[in-house]
């Protein structure tokens, strides 16, 4: 045990006994431990729309990108103030919506903008699929700083552990209430230790910032500058562009949104915020600084940069002051990511579908789950191999395919449909999943692309596919009344409202998928083309026969798409069936994955609309 | 007032459209490689713009009552 180790565990506790305190006095109803009763001031809001810039995220992951990979870095300190100069724009109708529906989160948004509550859960599915590597970047921060800080006494995985169950235990105690207070000793902490580090350790090993950017450019030649391919300025620029979008996207992020008392304040931070950006410098120096100091730091190790250096510049206490800093910035981060996503599945996945689940129930749902999220997150951290950034830009570039769903929603006259909204963000995530999963590249998928294809973040071209999907279907199906151009109406006639206009629009959704499905998959039945498996199989044995089943299964998705007007529960049932054939014929590949896709989409619309309440009464 | 909004896209442009025409390290700006530098400058110039829009938005007139009126 040395001194900078008691320093992070007395933070630790501190922290913990913190959190505790802010709990007395208040019953840990859902809506305490959720959003804190909704009795957040001015300051507090500022302090969590600001949140993200005071992460493991920039803290770690900005100087470890700019140690290991130098100019793509910074892009982290253009897309935030980009983010809050659309804000301006963004957030205000976001807000006046919500209070006009006294709307409390981002699935109830689109719940009630596309009249969905299918729409609204598959946002929250979406907001959860993105939290977690957030989370597991704030896990893998910790881990990180608790065993650099311990000298190597503790290894990683012991750190992972020990910071994992921390950030649970804080959850479980005290909620948000808690979260809010130490979210006021961090920023402050935080804050002083950047700004001297950054100062500082320039000065200390190089005489001053612009004789340490000679220094590095020297020795490593192109490193302070876009490369020619791979993170180049066209990399730059679509990150840029992605992670401007989805920035407003996060679920935690967007239901900060909520708790402003007026729109004004939205606007103000807005001019204000970018300015907050600029600290990101001082991360950035402490991480050039680095890489003549302590070289040598590869793969996801690249992260430790700005502690290596500590740890050879300071004396153990002050490493210890560091690493606590480094500790507050992924627990209270970490705390918010793991009550937002409890609180995702619980009340808006669970309560949207079966409304009828009583308060109390989700409420001990929510905190039941924190520790079985914060479990899938630890399994994931120790899996490894990404560095922060890397992961984060993962969770960006799932929240990003919400957006063409939420500007079109702020229109006068809203151009996307519900199905359309449904297909985007379907193809836009599963793009995303495909990629990142397989590890495929874009001119690989598509190889009449020019080579620098490859260079744009595959989060931004997989929007280009979500707006491509979602316009073709929103073209194709009637449109959707958002609920405030009707009629005001209260929650509880809330489904019983326009029914005639969605029912029709998810079967013509599912017809449309069901048939363009059947009809790829004829196309891949038929020629075999470009399933390898097709070939060597029908070789074998049975030729015959088995073309007859490939063409069989793909018919069985046009009919279904054919009933789907008329039995929407067979079609739905046939359209099903038809995928998952599909998927143990054909085997899953990129192009056996269109198919698949629309089919299986089309397949659960059907069902969709057949047990939509709205359809009986049509 | 709708005029003065469209200044806002001048950060917008010089980031994601300008950074292609100003990849290089030298000249050092206070220190930094020119790109970073390039970056910074619009990050602060964009602050400034949107503060000038915030002064002369109409909606931001309205006192603590804001968001019932303002642009409708």
């Amino acid at each position: 045990m040395n001194s900078a180790l008691i320093i992070i565990g007395l933070t630790a506790v501190m922290a913990l006994a913190l959190g505790i305190a802010a709990r007395r006095g208040h019953d840990m109803t859902l809506e305490q431990w959720t959003v804190a009763g909704r009795g957040f001031g001015g300051l507090l809001v500022f302090l969590l729309l600001a949140g993200e810039i005071y992460t493991t995220f920039t803290f770690l992951g900005g100087s470890g990108w700019a140690y290991g990979r130098g100019a793509p870095t910074y892009y982290i300190l253009a897309y935030g103030s980009l983010a809050y100069i659309l804000s301006y724009w963004l957030l205000p109708p976001i807000w006046r919506y919500a209070k006009q529906e006294r709307l409390v989160s981002q699935s109830h948004f689109f719940a009630r903008k596309y009249d969905s509550r299918w729409l609204g859960a598959l946002v929250a599915l979406v907001g959860v699929m993105a939290l977690v590597p957030y989370l597991v970047l704030q896990f893998q921060g910790l881990g990180i700083i608790v065993s650099v800080c311990s000298y190597g006494s503790i290894s990683s995985t012991a750190a992972i552990w020990i910071g994992a169950a921390t950030v649970t235990i804080y959850v479980m105690v005290s909620g948000m209430r808690g979260v809010a207070w130490n979210a006021v000793v961090k920023d402050i902490l935080i804050l002083a230790v950047v700004i001297f580090l950054g100062v500082y350790l320039p000065i200390h090993y190089y005489g001053g910032v612009g004789e340490m950017f000679h220094a590095i450019d020297a020795a490593k030649p192109g490193f302070l500058t876009f490369k020619p391919t791979g993170q180049s300025v066209l990399w730059f620029q679509s990150t840029v562009a992605l992670t401007t979008l989805g920035f407003f996207m996060w679920p935690q992020a967007f239901a900060a949104v909520f708790t402003a008392r007026e729109e004004r304040i939205l606007r103000r931070n807005a001019a204000l915020l970018p300015l907050y950006q600029l600290i990101l410098l001082f991360v950035f120096f402490c991480g050039f600084a680095a890489i003549l100091q302590v070289p040598g730091l590869t793969g996801a190790d690249i992260d430790q940069a700005l502690l290596r250096l500590s740890l050879k510049t300071f004396d153990p206490w002050f490493v210890g002051v560091i690493g606590a800093a480094g500790l507050l910035t992924a627990l209270v981060p970490g705390s918010i990511i793991l009550v937002t996503a409890a609180t995702l599945i619980a009340n808006d996945l669970l309560r949207g579908l079966n409304p009828d689940l009583a308060e109390g129930a989700v409420a001990r749902v929510a905190r039941g789950l924190a520790p079985v999220i914060a479990l899938v997150a630890v399994y994931f951290t120790l899996q490894g191999g990404q560095t922060i950034v890397a992961l984060l830009l993962m969770g960006y570039s799932f929240v990003t395919q919400l957006f063409p769903a939420v500007v079109c929603s702020l229109m006068r006259r809203n151009p996307m449909t519900t199905p359309g909204a449904v297909a985007g963000i379907v193809v836009g995530v599963a793009a995303v999943a495909y990629i990142t999963l397989t590890h495929s590249t874009f001119v690989s998928l598509f190889p009449f692309l020019p080579a620098a294809a490859n260079d744009v973040n595959i989060g931004f071209a997989s929007l280009i596919l979500n707006v491509l999907a979602s316009a073709v279907v929103s073209a194709l199906t009637p449109a959707t009344q958002p609920s405030a151009e009707r009629p005001p109406a209260g929650r509880a006639n809330q489904r019983a409202r326009n029914p005639a206009v969605t029912a029709t629009g998810w079967s013509t959704a599912a017809l449309i998928f069901g048939v363009l499905g059947g009809l790829f998959g004829l196309l891949i039945g038929v020629f075999g083309y470009f399933v390898e498996g097709i070939a060597a199989a029908g070789g074998q044995n049975g030729a015959g026969l088995f073309q007859l089943i490939s063409m069989a299964i793909p018919i069985a998705s046009l009919v279904g798409g054919g009933m789907a007007k008329s039995d929407a529960v067979v079609a739905g049932i046939l359209m099903l069936l038809s995928a998952v054939g599909m998927l143990l014929v054909f085997g899953f590949n990129f192009f056996t994955a269109i198919p698949l896709v629309l089919s299986g989409v089309g397949g659960m619309m059907a069902l969709v609309s057949a047990n939509d309440p709205k359809t009986k009464t049509a | 007032m709708k005029a003065l909004g469209w200044l806002a896209v001048a950060p917008f442009v010089g980031i994601l459209v300008g950074t292609a025409f100003v990849n290089r390290v030298e000249p050092l700006i206070l220190g930094m490689p020119f790109v970073l530098a390039w970056i910074v400058g619009w990050v602060v110039v964009g602050a400034g713009l949107t503060a000038i829009v915030y002064l002369f938005d109409p909606a931001n007139a309205t006192s603590e009552a804001g968001g019932e009126g303002g642009e409708r």
